[in-house]
């Protein structure tokens, strides 16, 4: 296909300079377009530009914020890249992020007077195994049924806020909490020490994402079991051929995956929370899907995407209060950021030529 | 007990209707080999925007004209990046569908919790006289009449016109077409924008008619419901339908019961569709000779023009 007398051709292999450029133009287009857009509704680019990019910086609080927002981001991306790369598409670590904060913070709220040192750790075994377990539903049904995980793991979000609801109009409902669907506060021993000052509120939850981002990047650049998971999704066939299984792939990318995303919820009850309540995320488990493409599916690119998407949540609620942004902003920029990434990744693959005039020269290409 | 049973048989109707068009749009596009998970923010959109222009324009055709204006303009978006970038499907429907839910709730904060009036209900004369049936059947608004003749109009189109074959032919095996003379790239655009009306009529009639007042995420998941309800039909449009109906009924099944009261908490109810979704897919995925005999051969795989 050729437009205006250029066509592009697939390239023999893919070119490290696109691959670095793409995510830096895709986040170039989305800021113009979310300035033009935000032009047409009446506010001030250079406030919005100011509120979105520079404020977050500005203090320790605002810079603390950012950490704990980026910190669920990357460790659920991390996970969903391991699935992505294999082909299995897990849309629902919301849901898995959900039934994680349930079942850790069944110790916090049973056990609320408890002072003992080991009610973290627990919560944090019982919120990843129990994210796993929600996306293993997902995994045994797409290893033996083979049921499209894609809708499984979104209907099994639906399903967790429902979960969540019921549990907090009923038996996990804080007795003497004016009937709000809230549990009671969890007590110190359940929450994640904090750092960078006082009234900062990055904690625990970062160092754990970087202890996992360098995991993933140890497993990944490493090890035999990632390269399989990778072919297994990639080249069914030809994985077959070499004795792994798809299955495996399957199973592994789901259970991952869940646990990143578990874990991810333990962090906000323990962190920012520090309470089961009906709304537990923003929208992470989706966010991060965003996040894993933005990275490249790499987990140093991942690391990177999930500071700059944290960046956009804490400029949106700087941009809600001074510059009149409407709150689902970040939500629109998200979707831009896709949508241009995967515009702009054609070029890694393809690279753009003049098409030569007289037609019969195009089998030379 | 009786009034009840009619209320959900024919409440299904109203409420199946944009599960409907979404699955039956998503079918047509599915059929010429392209898989768009992008329903879930097209009918939100839509939902939006028709919303916004029945509320300003006080009709509901012009509501309807501009949800599957936006629905298509959407569609679009999503056609480019898999027909012109070839992007990795799955990622485009995400891509699109974020993008279009942000934008939903973007346009909807400022008539947050505004209501519009429904649509009358048409009781077809004599019919709509029958005991039961008659109230069920025979006495229900004009988009669910529309939708009962676009299932009929899409059996009609796939497998009885020239156009409906060569858009098959395309989805089983796209080289093969274009070797014939046919052109993947084009069919592929329409179908995809016909996903993008069928989804923008689905979203109107959901904010417009069903429940018509506003408020975010209104489309709480149906976009994904009528993804799945093609695999449910197994690709075969009567089906899909008879899919469609199935979770409108078992959606309302939940309040009738709360008005026989019998206590289930009301979030299991809720739940119902979704697990239902969940059991249907396993059972029909599990009989994968069935599902690779209807299944378009070349789904989600992106095609290559040999120019």
């Amino acid at each position: 296909m050729s437009f205006l007398g250029f066509t592009a051709l697939p390239r023999a292999e893919t070119s490290p300079v696109a691959l670095l450029a793409v995510p830096l133009v895709t986040i170039v287009l989305s800021i113009v377009t979310m300035v033009v857009m935000f032009s047409a509704l009446g506010a001030d680019p250079g406030v919005v530009l100011y509120s979105f990019f520079i404020e977050p910086l500005s203090s320790s609080y605002n810079l603390g914020e950012v950490l704990i927002k980026a910190s669920p981001l990357i460790l659920i991306a991390q996970g969903l890249a391991i699935g992505f790369r294999a082909r299995v598409w897990n849309i629902g670590a919301e849901g898995q992020l959900i039934i994680g904060a349930i079942c850790a913070s069944l110790l916090p709220i049973f056990w609320s007077d408890s002072q003992s040192a080991w009610m973290l750790p627990g919560m944090i075994v019982i919120g990843a195994l129990a994210g796993m377990a929600w996306a293993g539903i997902a995994a045994y049904l797409k290893a033996s049924f083979n049921a499209s995980e894609i809708i499984v793991t979104l209907m099994l979000t639906e399903i967790a806020k429902q979960v969540l609801y019921y549990l907090l109009t009923g038996p996990l409902k804080d007795p003497s909490g004016y009937n709000f669907p809230q549990s009671v506060m969890f007590p110190d021993a359940g929450l994640y020490p904090t750092f960078g000052g006082d009234g900062v509120r990055a904690n625990l939850s970062v160092i754990i994402t970087l202890v996992v981002t360098i995991g993933c990047w140890v497993f990944v650049t490493k090890s035999f079991a990632a390269f399989r998971l990778m072919v297994g999704g990639v080249a069914s066939d030809a994985a077959r051929y070499a004795g792994f299984s798809q299955r495996r792939a399957i199973w592994m990318s789901l259970l991952i995956g869940g646990a990143a995303a578990g874990l991810a919820g333990v962090g906000e009850i323990a962190g920012p929370i520090g309470k089961l309540q009906p709304i537990l995320s923003p929208g992470y488990g989706y966010a991060a899907i965003i996040v894993a493409f933005l990275g490249g599916l790499h987990p140093i690119g991942i690391f990177f995407a999930g500071l700059f998407m944290a960046l956009v949540y804490v400029g949106g609620d700087i941009a809600l209060v001074s510059a009149g942004i409407p709150a689902s902003a970040p939500v629109v920029f998200q979707g831009l950021l896709l949508v241009f990434y995967l515009a702009s990744y054609f070029f890694v693959r393809h690279e753009v030529r003049r098409v030569p005039q007289a037609d019969g020269l195009r089998g030379a290409a | 007990m009786m009034d009840a049973l009619i209320f959900v048989l024919a409440g299904a109707f109203a409420t199946a209707t944009p599960l409907l068009f979404a699955a039956l749009g998503e079918l047509v596009v599915e059929k010429s080999g392209v898989l768009n998970l992008s329903v879930e923010g097209m009918m939100a959109l839509s939902a939006a925007i028709a919303f916004m222009v029945t509320l300003q324009s006080g009709s509901h055709l012009v509501g309807f004209i501009a949800g599957a204006a936006s629905g298509a303009l959407l569609s679009a978006v999503f056609a480019v990046l898999v027909l012109g970038f070839m992007a990795n499907q799955v990622a485009a429907g995400l891509a699109v569908g974020i993008l279009g839910l942000g934008l939903s709730s973007l346009l909807g904060r400022s008539f947050e919790g505004a209501t519009l009036l429904g649509i009358d209900k048409i009781a077809i004369p004599l019919l709509s006289e029958i005991p039961v049936l008659g109230k069920i059947l025979f006495t229900q608004d004009i988009v669910v009449y529309v939708g009962i003749a676009a299932t009929g109009l899409v059996a009609w189109f796939l497998y009885r016109t020239k156009a409906g074959l060569t858009l098959r032919v395309i989805g089983e095996n796209p080289n093969t077409a274009h070797a014939l003379g046919m052109r993947p790239v084009g069919v592929r655009f329409l179908a995809i924008l016909f996903g993008g009306v069928m989804a923008g009529f689905a979203g109107a009639y959901a904010s417009t008619v069903l429940t018509p007042l506003w408020s975010q995420d209104m489309i709480a998941g149906r976009g994904w419901i009528a993804v799945a309800l093609v695999v449910f039909g197994t690709w075969r449009p009567g089906r899909v339908a008879v899919g469609a109906y199935l979770f409108g009924a078992v959606s309302l099944l939940g309040l009738a019961l709360q008005a026989m009261g019998i206590g289930i908490p009301a979030q299991f109810m809720t739940c119902l569709p979704y697990v239902l979704t969940i059991v249907v897919l396993v059972a029909i995925s599990a009989d994968k000779v069935r599902v690779r005999l209807n299944a378009p051969a070349a789904l989600g795989e992106s095609y290559r023009a040999a120019s």
